[in-house]
């Protein structure tokens, strides 16, 4: 009975999450943070219910399980499809999500000049829209959910520095021609098909793998998807967005925003046009690779030059985002699981560097790089060895879980023959050590003014802030260490 | 010719669209970017709705005059809910848009683009 009815229950715990925190935040504005990181909790163990439900499923030999709304047989009606592929993305998102609502206790009062109730039921309604995204089998529903957490985003957005609304108005004149470009070129394909059903859709594609019309369509969709997942050229409005935003909108939008964006790439080159044989007749997929990898060195290359320490990792996020929607293009089993190892590392990482840097912005209440030196170290000891976790991850040194997924993605590049591709890889690590050595260099070499720094006393902030932080650090060194089991299971996901 | 004849309503939905993305890429005032913003959700939702149209056909409400089987007899719905719920988005997407551009104006006076860049740039010197 619970496993028919799976995949509706993420959507309707946080839709009734959202609900309960603006009633009681009329009486009990402190509710609303446990409130929404319940909601996020609830879902990340639905989420590992369903990985482990799809995985007995495979081995039994069935199908995935989908869910017809309102009664309706799937070709007809809307459903929601809970496969191997959406439940990963399921436990990366809620997981990641549900840690940092958790971690953003802290900082409710110092960093949020808003109504605590309103934000946390915008963020629960985010998550909505991102979880509805993962799930729903219907490429209408699909966009609906796209703008349900757009609109969410860019009110959590505005919700920070005096700059802040007029990023996130940035963001929603791209977000919007973004969305709607997406809604054209499914008008183009239910033209074409007749059919809004992405498992319909698959059975119908190949039949017209010639039409122009399906290269149009797929183009439209690719560019909209593509502004929300900051390829290359369409990454403008990321950077402002994550740097004037308030400290946990960042959190809690950078690690895993694009990443959705990102996974709906898959579902749609993937799997519904998958099975077209599309580099046969258009190098479409190709274009796309190399437009990430061309991502990969330009996010590197500002990220280097940026001396504030949130706008740095956003230009590191377009860098990282490059590596995924390049392992998603290559089309092979190695840079799949490659592309899917890093969402789960990227996720984890960036929230950490973000939550690292909401530490020390609520307790120096500025985080310009050029500011950093060795009372770092002395005041921020655990954050500090936070962040070295991250950021070591970051560059890709082993063990750490961000050196195996970047490995795979080299041997992927490789395996497709785009020695190019694989060039940009390294280097780009390269580039990744130059910008995070030189913050290490700063935090545990440099002297700061005065002669002992050590005199400092330690100024860190709560367990409540660290902890989650840690965790997430740590989860990297786990996922590092035991990384074969995971890359194995990721690479069965890839679509044959 | 016979095709632009024929598809004239996609000529004239681009046309549309076109002047919507100019607006909201060329124009330096914000409010007019949420106008041209909307011109441009219009004209994908008359894309959708030219798309569906049938001449000579009528309500899909079954009628026994008609067969189920003739399809060119009844129009199809599907096109024209879809576009019920992207006016909804389209909405909603609006009230964010001049919700954002309120708290613009209360903290920076202004909505033209040059000023604005300019009120940032100065924030950025102290």
């Amino acid at each position: 009975m619970i496993e028919a009815n799976l995949p509706a229950m993420f959507v309707v715990s946080y839709i009734s999450v959202a609900l309960l925190i603006v009633l009681a935040g009329v009486r009990f504005k402190q509710s609303a943070q446990p409130l929404a990181t319940m909601g996020a909790l609830v879902a990340a163990l639905l989420s590992i219910v369903g990985w482990i439900v799809v995985q007995a499923n495979t081995d039994a030999g069935f199908s995935a399980i989908r869910y017809g709304f309102g009664g309706w047989a799937p070709p007809i009606g809307i459903e929601f499809v809970l496969d191997g592929l959406s439940a990963f993305f399921l436990m990366v998102v809620n997981g990641v999500a549900a840690v940092v609502l958790w971690h953003s206790a802290g900082n409710i009062e110092k960093h949020l000049d808003a109504h605590p109730p309103t934000f946390y039921a915008l963020a629960s309604l985010f998550l909505l829209g991102l979880n509805g995204m993962i799930l729903t089998g219907d490429l209408f529903n699909l966009y609906v959910f796209l703008e349900i957490s757009s609109l969410s985003s860019y009110a959590l957005i505005a919700i920070g520095s005096r700059q802040a609304p007029l990023a996130a108005f940035r963001y929603l004149i791209l977000g919007t021609v973004g969305g709607t470009f997406y809604l054209i070129g499914v008008g183009f394909m239910y033209a074409m098909t007749g059919t809004l059903n992405m498992i319909d859709m698959m059975d119908i594609v190949p039949l017209l793998a010639q039409e122009p019309g399906v290269l149009v369509a797929l183009l439209l969709m690719i560019i909209g998807i593509g502004v929300k997942a900051a390829l290359f050229p369409l990454y403008g409005w990321l950077p402002e967005s994550y740097t004037q935003t308030n400290s946990i909108s960042s959190a809690l939008i950078a690690p895993i925003g694009t990443k959705v964006a990102a996974y709906v790439m898959i579902r749609i080159l993937l799997y519904v046009f998958g099975a077209t044989e599309l580099n046969a007749v258009w190098p479409l997929s190709d274009a796309i690779a190399l437009l990430a990898g061309a991502g990969i060195l330009f996010g590197s290359v500002m990220a280097i030059l940026q001396k504030n320490l949130k706008r740095m990792l956003a230009f590191s996020s377009i860098s990282q985002i490059g590596y995924i929607l390049m392992g998603v293009a290559l089309m092979n089993p190695l840079a799949f699981a490659g592309a899917l190892f890093h969402v789960l590392n990227h996720a984890l990482m960036k929230a950490t560097l973000f939550m690292v840097s909401s530490h020390l912005e609520h307790q120096e209440g500025s985080v310009d790089i050029r500011d950093f030196n060795d009372s770092y170290r002395v005041k921020y000891p655990w954050s500090m060895a936070t962040f070295t976790l991250a950021a070591i991850s970051m560059i890709g040194l082993p063990p750490m879980a961000g050196f195996f997924s970047k490995w795979m993605l080299a041997l992927g590049t490789i395996e497709a023959g785009h020695w190019f591709l694989f060039g940009v890889i390294l280097s780009s690590s390269l580039l990744n050590a130059v910008y995070f050595f030189g913050i290490l260099e700063k935090v545990y070499l440099r002297r700061s003014g005065q002669k002992e720094a050590s005199k400092d006393p330690m100024n860190e902030v709560s367990w409540g802030m660290r902890l989650p932080a840690l965790m997430l650090a740590v989860a990297l060194l786990v996922f590092g260490f035991f990384n074969a089991p995971v890359l194995e299971l990721l690479q069965s996901l890839f679509p044959t | 010719m016979e095709t632009f004849l024929s598809n004239y309503a996609y000529a004239f939905t681009l046309a549309i669209m076109c002047v919507g993305l100019y607006g909201m890429f060329f124009k330096r005032n914000l409010v007019k970017k949420v106008i041209g913003l909307s011109i441009f959700q219009a004209a994908v939702i008359m894309f959708f709705v030219s798309l569906a149209s049938k001449m000579g056909a009528t309500v899909p409400v079954k009628w026994d005059e008609i067969p189920i089987e003739m399809i060119d007899g009844y129009m199809n719905p599907l096109p024209h809910t879809l576009m019920l719920t992207a006016i909804v988005v389209g909405v909603a997407t609006q009230g964010v848009a001049f919700g954002l551009l309120v708290n613009i104006w209360n903290r920076f006076k202004t909505l033209e683009e040059d000023v604005l860049h300019n009120a940032i740039m100065e924030d950025s010197d102290d």
